[in-house]
């Protein structure tokens, strides 16, 4: 049985707006586990990105349990929430995801350095990612010099270089076209499944559902659905966006 | 290599075109503001320079003369007595007034004119030549930048033409000896004997037939120069209608001299001002157009240290090339501008100016520093609700 690495319990998130209160998330529990990847889809305003943001340590939850590789969010400080993204969590985001003045290399190395695990080593293992997500040529080139599909696959190559327990995509697919998302998301989710990562996607676009393990539905920042079975999701994917 | 320098580095060396557009400006700013203390300190020396100068302690004056040396009339007989006064070891007359030496192209070059006792406080040391010996010898010693101005040389004769009365008489003087730094009232100095000064100087109709000469102050070297105070108090009890001062009184005193150096200290500030105005806005434009890069570098665990830290470094290196640009540009004009422009770029004031210009550039960016600081990565990624 595989480790659990993001544990969600009874999360509660609640933004107070002219004088009323929201929950932009409502007792939402879930689990992913170490090597599995679960897309998070509902509509604009669902609560999906408030979600991911809690998740990565961007945002406190108003109650409930956010556990990382076992490290509860809540109870940490603000430099512990640095510290915990910077080591346990690999975020990619919609766009301006990547380094402008840095090669597509030295992005990813970026991570490493980060975390102080750059060196010759890390130089190796960083080529070596960028060239399983199809990027060997583009080593040298500055995001300026590459398409948005090649940008999103060296954040992703940046994402999980430094062995995260936890990878977040925040609608990955958002600025690719069809052909380009499909290779995007075919390719993270063959590298969470390979090294085990847990991957949570938010997306819009359902057809990228075919790549996932399992889907999150919510809705008015509540769960109202969970599919599991391999038809089920497959069928929801056939829908498209 | 610390994280804060990498990103520093790198965003410099991929952007360098427009980063050296900034050194540039900023290269500009510390040119004028090398100038303006270049100015202010070569205006200030030619004030001053040969006060500043001399082999004395004390500068006696006449006591209504709100010690004005233009203004100050002493005589012969308070000479003596000064002379006679317990702590002094020597004292000696200055007389002033101006004159123009006539040079061959038909031009004249207006000197401050000087009459120094021979031997005595008040004739400055000579690098080449003689300095003056005999009262009644028709010599004069110059200062270099009488020289500089002119191809008057140790040993040449030169013509003087002072109006004295409704005429213009001409002398003419030996140069037997060149000195160093003593321009007086921004006019370099020539300096004759007080018989000569007489003789020479520019005199109204009425001191047509004067022979003796006045004496404007007297310079007073001390036993022991840290006795100032104690001389100067005994000096004015003893000789009556006198007061002196210190030679920073003295400088303090010239006419114009603190107002004028007030003005250029006023400019200097101004100009470090708008340099931090400049510098600045361009880091806050800077920051501005970097808000989502910033965002999505903290929310992948970039910490505040890292963020704020290349932003001190870029600023700080950016500065430091500016200046060090400006500073070459100014060193490179003061090459072509003549020594009749008063730059002097090796007085404290430039170092001054080089310290400020460097510590401009992080006072500048400190806003944007802090304003990177500050950046929260949910509204920079635009991931808040």
């Amino acid at each position: 049985m595989r480790t659990i690495a993001l544990e969600v319990k009874n999360i509660q998130k609640t933004f107070s707006v002219d004088g009323g209160k929201i929950d932009a998330v409502a007792d939402v529990s879930f689990q992913v586990r170490a090597g599995e990847f679960v897309a998070l889809v509902g509509p604009s305003g669902s609560g999906k990105t408030t979600l991911l943001s809690i998740l990565a340590a961007l945002l406190t939850a108003s109650s409930g349990e956010v556990l990382v590789d076992g490290q509860d969010l809540a109870r940490m400080k603000e430099r512990q929430r640095v510290e915990l993204r910077r080591k346990k969590i690999g975020f990619t985001f919609q766009t301006n995801n990547l380094i402008p003045y840095l090669t597509a290399l030295e992005n990813v190395e970026f991570m490493l350095r980060l975390n102080g695990l750059d060196g010759r080593e890390g130089r190796k293992r960083s080529k070596d990612l960028l060239k399983r997500l199809g990027l060997g040529d583009r080593l040298n080139n500055l995001p300026g010099q590459m398409s948005g599909g090649q940008q999103q696959r060296v954040a992703i190559a940046r994402a999980l270089i430094h062995n995260p327990a936890v990878v977040l995509a925040d609608e990955p697919t958002a600025s690719l076209d069809t052909q380009h998302a499909f290779q995007v998301v075919e390719a993270f989710a063959k590298l969470v499944h390979e090294d085990g990562h847990a991957g949570v996607m938010v997306t819009h676009d359902l057809r990228m559902c075919r790549y996932v393990d399992r889907v999150l539905q919510m809705l008015d920042g509540k769960l109202v659905r969970e599919y599991k079975n391999r038809k089920d999701i497959d069928r929801l994917a056939e829908k498209g966006v | 290599m610390s994280i804060s320098f990498y990103l520093a580095f790198k965003e410099l060396w991929r952007n360098r075109g427009r980063f050296f557009l900034i050194s540039l400006v900023i290269a500009l700013i510390s040119l004028l503001v090398l100038f303006n203390a270049a100015l202010g300190e070569g205006l200030g020396t030619n004030n001053r320079q040969y006060i500043a100068n001399l082999d004395a302690q004390l500068i006696v004056f006449l006591d209504k003369a709100d010690y004005l040396i233009s203004s100050s009339r002493l005589d012969q007989a308070d000479l003596r007595a000064v002379r006679r006064i317990e702590g002094v070891a020597d004292a000696g007359p200055i007389s002033t007034s101006n004159t123009a030496i006539l040079l061959n192209n038909d031009e004249v070059l207006k000197v401050s004119l000087l009459g120094v006792e021979a031997g005595r406080p008040g004739l400055p040391q000579v690098v080449e030549g003689f300095p003056l010996r005999t009262d009644q010898a028709k010599e004069t010693v110059i200062d270099r930048n009488v020289a500089l101005r002119s191809d008057i040389q140790v040993g040449d004769e030169i013509t003087i033409r002072s109006t004295q009365g409704p005429e213009d008489e001409f002398y003419v003087l030996k140069v037997v000896g060149l000195t160093e730094g003593q321009a007086y009232f921004f006019q370099p100095t020539i300096f004759v004997t007080p018989s000569i000064w007489e003789l020479v100087r520019p005199k109204s109709e009425v001191e047509l037939n004067k022979t003796i000469p006045d004496i404007n102050v007297i310079a007073v070297k001390l036993n022991d120069p840290t006795q100032t105070k104690a001389v100067g108090e005994r000096l004015t009890t003893l000789v009556t209608n006198t007061r002196t001062a210190d030679i920073t009184t003295t400088i303090n005193n010239i006419p114009g001299y603190t107002a004028q150096q007030g003005t250029i200290q006023t400019m200097g500030i101004f100009t470090l001002l708008i340099g931090i105005l400049v510098i600045g806005g361009f880091f806050q434009i800077q920051v501005l157009q970097k808000v989502p890069q910033i965002g999505m570098l903290k929310a992948i665990g970039s910490s505040n240290e890292v963020v704020g830290g290349a932003a001190v470094i870029q600023i700080m290196i950016v500065t430091a090339l500016g200046v060090a640009i400006g500073g070459i540009f100014t060193f490179i004009l003061s090459l072509v501008f003549p020594p009749t422009v008063p730059l002097i770029f090796n007085g404290s004031a430039s170092v001054l100016a080089i310290l400020g210009l460097l510590v401009i550039g992080p006072m500048g960016g400190l806003v944007s520093v802090l304003y990177a600081v500050l950046i929260e990565p949910l509204k920079a990624l635009r991931l808040s609700q």
